[in-house]
C-alpha cells in the first residue's frame, strides 16, 4: 500500500512520479505547457504595448509602408510549416524515423524562408526610413514582430539540434518528448503569428 | 518568557504608540489641519478611515490577546483543548461576512468621495476662479498667472476664499504638485495638462512641495504658498509687474536647465508658454528626421520646437 | 595612453567617495581572504562538486538563504545610511546624489534580491519534503534559476563599485530613468541585473507549479496538501502571470536606453505612463508573491505550536487563491493621482479594498487555530504572533490608502513608506524569519538558540515600531518620500530622530540573529529525532538533515497532517505500516552547465551595460552553446543502489 516507489504502479491520476523515463518525460511536457502560459503573457504584453502606441508615428511614416503581398506569403509559409511539423509527429508516432527527420527538415526549411522574408521586409522598411528609433509606432512594431521572429529562430536552432539527436539516437522516450515539445512550440508560434498578422498588418492597412 | 508573554509587551508598545498618536496633537500635523475646502473633506475622510481601522483593530487585538493568554501551554491550564476542532460554518460565515460589510460601507463612501473630490471638478463658489499654470522644472517650480500676466518661481501667492484652478505640466521628469494644507496632490507630467482645483479659506503661508522623485536635487523643490486677502494679492501682482524683470523665451530656456533656483518673479512671460511646454514633444520629429535640437542657446520664440534638450547635461 | 587609461578608470570605477572607497577596499580584501582560505584548505573541488554544480533542492535552498541574508545585510546598511542622513535636519552625511542611489538600491535589493531568494530558499528546502517528493520537478532548471538569480544580483551589486549605482528609484519611472535624464550606466546595471535574475524567478515559478501539481506523495489530494505548499502554488501561479510583464517592461526600457527606441521617451511618440502601468501590473502582484508564502508559513507554525489542526482549511485555500487573482486588478492604486479620472479610481479603490476581506479571514482562521489549542511560545511562534499584530495594523493603513480621494493626501508621503514597510517587514520578513527558525533544524539538524532568538525578536519588534510609527505621523505632517534632507522649520526633527534610533535597534536585532546562528552552530545539541517541534507534516517524518534522496521509501499521505496522524496511531499502539522494501532510487546528476550559463549571462549583461559588444556577443554565444550542450547531454541520471540506501538510513536512524 505504501511505497509504489518504482514508478509504474499507477495509483491515481497525478500522484507520484519520480522514477522512470515515462513519468519524467510527462512532467517535462506539462512544464512546457506552463512555460507557454508565460510566453502568452509575454506576447500579450507586447501586443498591448503595440496597440497603445499604434497611432504614435510622431509625424513620421506609418503602416502605409506595409506590403501585404509578402506578408501573406510568409503567413502561408508558416502555416504550412505548422502542418508539416504535425506530419513529423504523425510519422514519429508510427515509428517512422526517416519520415520524422524528413518532415522536420521540411519544417525547418519553411521556417528559414519565413525568417528570410522577415529580414528582407525589415531591411526594406529601414531603407524607407522606418527604423526602431523612428517613432513609438515603429519601436513597438519591430519589437513585437522581431520577438516573434526571434522565437522562430530559436526554434530553428532547436529543431536542427533535435534532427541531429534523432539521427544519432532514433526515437526514444526522450527524443519523442523533445519532438512533441518542439512541435507544440511551433504551433504556438503559428497562433501568435495569426495575431500578429491580424493586429499589426491587417488592422494597420485597413 | 512565562512572566511576560509576547502579547503583553506588544500590547504595551501599542498602547504607548496609540496614545502617542492620539495625544501628540494630531492637530499639529498639517494634513489633519487643512485650510481649504478640499483639504477639509480629505481630512474628514482620513479620520473616518482611522475610526473604521480602529473599530477593526481594537477588537481583533483584544481577541488575539485573550486567545494567546487563555490557551497558552501551561500545566494546569483549565481551558478546553480540542486538537481536532477545525471547522465551524457559523463562525467562518461571521468572519467572511463582517469584513464584507465593512468593506461595502467603506466602498460606498470612497466611491462617493472619489466623484466629489475629483481634482478636475471646479469648486462651487461665487467668486471667480483664478487660473494658475504650474510647470515642474528640474528642480524648481514655475508658476504662471495668465490672467495677470506675471510669473514666479518657487513662490505661489493666491487670494483667500477664491477658487484656484491649477493647470499642471512638467518640463522635466514627472513630479507631483502638493500643498498639503490646501488639498491632495496631482502628478505633473510632460506632454499633459492636468487640472487641480484648490482654495485657501484663510490667509497664511502653507508648505508646498514636489512629492514625486524627479532626480538629483528633487528635495529642493519646496515652495511657499501664501494666501492673502484679495487686496494684498492685487498689490503683489502690481508690484511684480512694476519691479520684476520679464521672462523671455531665452530666459525660460535658461531657467529650465537642471539646477536649483531661489525665489524669482517676472513681470511677464512669453505668450502661451504653458501650451508650448505641454506641446513640446508633439510632432517633434518630422519626416526629415531632424533630431530634437540640442542647442540650448538662441532658440527663436516662434518655433515650437526650440526647446532645450536634456541630452547635453 | 596613460591618460586614456586614467580617464577610463575614473569612469569605470566609482571614485571620490570615502564611503565607497572603504567598501571597495573591504570587498577586495574579503575576496582575497576567501580565495586564500579556499586554497589553503584545498576546498575548491569541494565547493565546485558539492555546491556550484549541485542540483539537490536542499543545497540550492541553503545557497538561496545565504545569498538572501547577505543581501539583507547590504540592504540593511543602505537603510541605516539613509536613516543617519535623515536623523537631523540639514545633515551633510550623504550628498543628494548618493542618497538617491542608496534608496534605489535599498528598494531593489530588499524586494528582489532579499525577499525573493529567501522565499525561493524556503520553497526549495520545504516543498519537496512536505509533499513527499525526492526533488523538484526539474532539478537542473532549479539550479539554473538559482545561478541566474545569483549572477543577476552580482551584476546589480557590482554597480556599487563599478560604473555607479542606479538612482532613479526602485521602479525606475521614465522619463527619469531614460537616457535623457539618466545617461550613466547605473540604470543599465539595473535593467540587466533584474532582467537576468527575473528570468530565474520565472523558471522557479514554473518548476514549483509542476512539482506541486504532479509530484505529491500517493494519497495526497490537493485539498489535503499542507498549507505552505498551497501558498507556494498560489505564489508560483502569480509569478508565471506577473513576471513576463516585468521581462517585457525591462526589455523595452533597455531598448529605449540602448537602441534609441521610443516606448517610454518623451519624444518620438513614447508614453512614459505606459511604463508606470506596466511596472505596477507586475509590481503589485509581486508584493503578493512574497507575502503569500509567508501566510503559508504562519499556517504551518500556528498549527504546530498550538498542537491543533489548522482551522478553516478550505477558507484558507480559497482566500489564498482569491488574493492571488485579485492582486492583478489593483495596480492603479499606485497612482490614483495620475489623473485617470473618477471612474477608474473608484474601480481600483474598491478592488483594492476587496483584498482586505480574504486577508482578514486568514487572520481569524489563525486566531481560531490557536483557540482551544495549547500554545507554546518558541521563536517561530513568537514571530507569528508579532506578525499578527503588525500585519493587522499595516493592513488597515493599507485600507486607508486605498480610499482614493484620501490617498491624494497620503500618496508619496512617509505615511505610504510606513505602510508598506509595516506589511513587508511585519508580514514578509517576520514570516520568513519564522520559517527559517521553524525549518532550520530540518536543514541543519539542530535548533537555533532560543534565548538569543528572543532577544532578536524583541529588538526587531521594538525597533520596528520605533522606526515606523513616527513615519506615519511625519507623513501626515507633509514629509515626502525620497527627500534627502529637510529644514528645521518643518518640525520633522523629533519624529525622524526617533525613527533613526528605531532603525538602529532593528540593526541590533539583525546582529542578534547573526550571533544566534554563530552561537548555535557551536553549542547547540544535535536533534536526533528529526521532529524537534512535534510537527504535523511529512518533512518531520524523516531524519534531519534529510538524506540526499529525502525519502528512502515514497511515503503515503491520506490525511491532512499525515505525520501527526501517524504519531497518534503509534501512540495508540496500532501497528505501524509494514516496512516496504527499498528499491534503487533514480536521481539527477550534478551539472556545471547552469553555473557556466548564468555566468555567460553575467558577461553578456556586463557587456551590454557598457556597450561593449565584443564582450556581450561572446557572452550570448556562450549562453547558446551551454543550451546546446545541455540538450545533447543524455547521460544525466543515475541510480542509488539499495545497499547504499540501507547504509545511509542505518547511519541516520541509528540513534532514533
Amino acid at each position: 500500500m505504501m511505497a509504489q516507489a518504482n514508478g509504474h504502479a499507477q495509483t491515481q491520476g497525478h500522484e507520484h512520479g519520480h522514477d522512470g523515463h515515462h513519468d519524467q518525460e510527462e512532467l517535462r511536457q506539462f512544464g512546457f505547457w506552463i512555460f507557454l502560459i508565460t510566453d502568452v503573457i509575454l506576447f500579450g504584453t507586447l501586443f498591448a504595448t503595440f496597440i497603445v502606441l499604434r497611432g504614435n508615428t510622431a509625424g513620421g511614416p506609418g503602416p502605409e509602408l506595409f506590403e501585404l503581398g509578402g506578408i501573406i506569403a510568409s503567413t502561408f509559409i508558416l502555416l504550412t510549416s505548422s502542418f508539416t511539423s504535425g506530419l513529423a509527429v504523425l510519422a514519429m508516432n508510427r515509428g517512422n524515423k526517416q519520415g520524422l527527420i524528413g518532415w522536420l527538415i521540411v519544417t525547418a526549411l519553411l521556417g528559414l524562408s519565413f525568417i528570410y522574408l522577415e529580414v528582407t521586409e525589415f531591411t526594406k522598411l529601414v531603407h524607407e526610413g522606418a527604423n526602431m528609433g523612428t517613432s513609438a509606432f515603429w519601436s513597438a512594431f519591430y519589437t513585437l514582430v522581431g520577438t516573434h521572429g526571434l522565437h522562430v529562430s530559436v526554434g530553428l536552432v532547436w529543431m536542427t539540434a533535435l534532427i541531429i539527436q534523432l539521427a544519432r539516437r532514433g526515437i526514444t522516450p526522450v527524443t519523442k518528448r523533445k519532438v512533441n515539445i518542439v512541435s507544440l512550440y511551433w504551433h504556438f508560434l503559428d497562433v501568435v503569428w495569426i495575431f500578429v498578422f491580424t493586429i499589426v498588418y491587417l488592422m494597420g492597412v485597413m | 518568557m512565562k512572566e511576560t508573554p509576547a502579547f503583553k509587551r506588544v500590547a504595551a508598545i501599542f498602547a504607548v504608540i496609540g496614545l502617542g498618536l492620539i495625544t501628540s496633537g494630531c492637530a499639529n500635523l498639517i494634513v489633519l489641519d487643512p485650510k481649504g475646502p478640499i483639504g477639509e473633506q480629505q481630512k474628514d475622510l482620513i479620520w473616518f478611515t482611522i475610526i473604521i481601522a480602529l473599530l477593526v483593530f481594537i477588537p481583533v487585538m483584544a481577541l488575539t490577546a485573550f486567545i494567546v493568554w487563555r490557551y497558552r501551554d501551561k500545566p494546569g491550564n483549565k481551558a478546553p483543548y480540542i486538537p481536532d476542532w477545525e471547522h465551524n460554518t457559523k463562525l467562518e460565515a461571521i468572519w467572511w461576512g463582517v469584513p464584507i460589510l465593512i468593506i461595502i460601507v467603506l466602498a460606498v463612501v470612497t466611491v462617493r468621495y472619489t466623484y466629489a473630490l475629483e481634482p478636475s471638478k471646479p469648486l462651487g463658489s461665487k467668486e471667480e476662479t483664478l487660473t494658475v499654470q504650474v510647470a515642474s522644472l528640474d528642480w524648481k517650480w514655475l508658476f504662471l498667472y495668465p490672467e495677470q500676466g506675471i510669473a514666479s518661481v518657487n513662490y505661489l501667492q493666491i487670494p483667500e476664499d477664491v477658487p484656484v484652478k491649477f493647470e499642471l505640466t512638467s518640463d522635466a521628469p514627472m513630479n507631483s504638485f502638493w500643498i498639503p494644507q490646501l488639498g491632495g496632490q496631482v502628478y505633473t507630467m510632460s506632454g499633459m495638462a492636468m487640472t487641480l482645483h484648490l482654495q485657501a479659506d484663510e490667509p497664511g503661508v502653507y508648505m508646498g512641495s514636489g512629492a514625486n522623485f524627479s532626480g538629483a536635487q528633487f528635495g529642493q523643490m519646496k515652495f511657499d504658498a501664501k494666501a492673502t486677502s484679495q487686496a494684498e494679492f492685487d498689490e503683489w501682482v502690481a508690484s511684480v509687474k512694476q519691479t520684476s524683470p520679464s521672462l523671455t523665451a531665452q530666459g525660460y530656456q535658461k531657467l529650465a536647465q537642471p539646477g536649483v533656483s531661489e525665489v524669482l518673479s517676472f513681470s511677464s512671460f512669453p505668450e502661451k508658454l504653458f501650451q508650448k511646454i505641454v506641446n513640446k514633444y508633439v510632432e517633434s520629429e518630422k519626416k526629415d528626421g531632424a533630431e530634437p535640437s540640442k542647442n540650448a542657446e538662441g532658440p527663436s520664440p516662434d518655433v515650437k520646437q526650440s526647446g532645450t534638450s536634456h541630452a547635453n547635461h | 595612453m596613460l591618460e586614456k587609461i586614467k580617464s577610463f578608470a575614473s569612469e569605470f570605477f566609482v571614485t571620490g567617495d570615502p564611503l565607497i572607497l572603504g567598501a571597495q577596499v573591504s570587498i577586495g580584501l574579503t575576496m582575497v581572504a576567501l580565495v586564500i582560505t579556499l586554497t589553503y584548505f584545498k576546498k575548491w573541488g569541494w565547493l565546485w562538486r558539492e555546491w556550484l554544480t549541485t542540483v539537490d533542492h536542499k543545497r540550492i535552498g541553503i545557497m538561496y538563504v545565504i545569498a538572501a541574508l547577505l543581501m539583507l545585510f547590504r540592504g540593511g546598511v543602505d537603510a541605516l545610511l539613509m536613516r543617519t542622513q535623515l536623523a537631523m535636519p540639514n545633515m551633510q552625511f550623504l550628498t543628494p546624489e548618493h542618497y538617491n542611489q542608496i534608496f534605489t538600491t535599498h528598494g531593489v535589493i530588499m524586494i528582489l534580491f532579499m525577499a525573493m531568494p529567501l522565499m525561493f530558499g524556503l520553497f526549495n528546502i520545504v516543498v519537496p519534503l512536505q509533499i513527499g517528493a525526492r526533488d523538484v520537478a526539474f532539478p537542473f532548471l532549479n539550479s539554473l534559476s538559482f545561478w541566474l538569480f545569483f549572477w543577476g544580483a552580482m551584476l546589480f551589486n557590482v554597480s556599487f563599485v563599478i560604473g555607479g549605482s542606479p538612482d532613479a528609484g526602485w521602479l525606475a519611472y521614465p522619463p527619469l530613468s531614460g537616457k535623457m535624464f539618466s545617461p550613466g550606466v547605473g540604470q543599465d546595471f539595473y535593467n540587466w541585473g533584474i532582467q537576468i535574475s527575473g528570468i530565474g524567478s520565472l523558471m522557479t515559478g514554473i518548476n514549483f507549479i509542476v512539482t506541486i501539481l504532479k509530484m505529491r506523495a500517493p494519497g495526497m489530494k490537493l485539498m489535503k496538501m499542507p498549507m505552505f505548499s498551497w501558498s507556494v502554488l498560489a505564489s508560483s501561479a502569480t509569478i508565471i502571470f506577473a513576471f513576463p510583464i516585468l521581462t517585457v517592461t525591462l526589455a523595452l526600457l533597455m531598448l529605449d536606453r540602448t537602441f534609441g527606441t521610443h516606448f517610454f521617451t518623451l519624444d518620438g511618440g513614447g508614453n512614459p505612463m505606459m511604463y508606470i502601468n506596466l511596472i505596477w501590473m507586475w509590481g503589485h502582484p509581486e508584493v503578493y508573491i512574497v507575502i503569500l508564502p509567508a501566510f503559508g508559513i504562519f499556517s504551518e507554525i500556528v498549527a504546530t505550536f498550538s498542537k491543533k489542526k489548522l482551522f478553516g482549511y478550505k477558507s484558507m485555500v480559497f482566500a489564498l487563491m482569491s488574493i492571488s487573482v485579485a492582486s492583478f486588478f489593483t495596480w492603479v492604486h499606485h497612482f490614483f493621482t495620475m489623473g485617470s479620472g473618477a471612474n477608474v479610481n473608484a474601480f481600483f479603490a474598491v478592488t483594492t479594498m476587496v483584498i482586505a476581506i480574504p486577508t482578514g479571514v486568514k487572520v481569524f482562521n489563525w486566531l481560531f487555530t490557536m483557540f482551544r489549542g495549547r500554545i507554546s511560545f518558541e521563536t517561530p511562534m513568537l514571530w507569528t504572533i508579532g506578525f499578527i499584530v503588525t500585519f493587522v495594523a499595516g493592513g488597515l493603513t493599507g485600507v486607508m490608502l486605498s480610499v482614493a480621494p484620501a490617498d491624494f493626501q497620503l500618496h508619496n508621503s512617509y505615511f505610504l513608506i510606513a505602510h508598506f514597510h509595516q506589511v513587508l517587514i511585519g508580514g514578509v520578513a517576520f514570516g520568513y524569519f519564522a520559517g527559517l527558525y521553524y525549518w532550520w533544524p530540518k536543514v541543519f539538524g539542530f535548533k537555533l538558540n532560543e534565548k538569543i532568538g528572543k532577544w532578536a525578536f524583541w529588538t526587531w519588534n521594538i525597533g520596528f515600531y520605533l522606526t515606523f510609527m513616527p513615519q506615519y505621523l511625519v507623513g501626515l505632517d507633509g514629509m515626502t518620500r525620497r527627500v534627502s534632507t529637510y529644514g528645521w522649520d518643518t518640525g520633522w526633527f523629533g519624529l525622524n530622530l526617533t525613527s533613526t534610533i528605531g532603525a538602529f535597534i532593528m540593526g541590533l536585532g539583525f546582529l542578534f540573529q547573526v550571533w544566534q546562528i554563530a552561537h548555535s552552530v557551536k553549542f547547540m545539541q544535535r536533534d536526533t529525532t528529526g521532529d524537534p517541534w512535534n510537527g504535523r507534516t511529512l518533512e518531520w517524518s524523516i531524519p534531519s538533515p534529510a538524506p540526499l534522496y529525502n525519502f528512502a521509501v515514497v511515503p503515503r499521505a491520506d490525511e491532512q497532517d499525515p505525520w501527526w496522524e501517524e504519531k497518534k496511531r503509534r501512540e495508540q499502539g496500532l501497528p505501524p505500516a509494514p516496512a516496504q522494501p527499498y528499491e534503487p532510487i533514480h536521481m539527477p546528476k550534478n551539472s556545471p552547465i547552469a553555473f557556466i550559463k548564468s555566468f555567460c549571462w553575467f558577461v553578456a549583461g556586463f557587456g551590454f551595460v557598457w556597450g561593449w559588444y565584443w564582450m556581450a556577443i561572446p557572452g550570448l554565444i556562450g549562453v547558446g552553446v551551454c543550451m546546446l550542450v545541455h540538450s545533447f547531454t543524455y547521460d544525466n541520471e543515475y541510480y542509488i543502489p539499495v545497499d547504499e540506501i540501507k547504509r545511509t538510513e542505518a547511519a541516520l536512524r541509528g540513534t532514533v
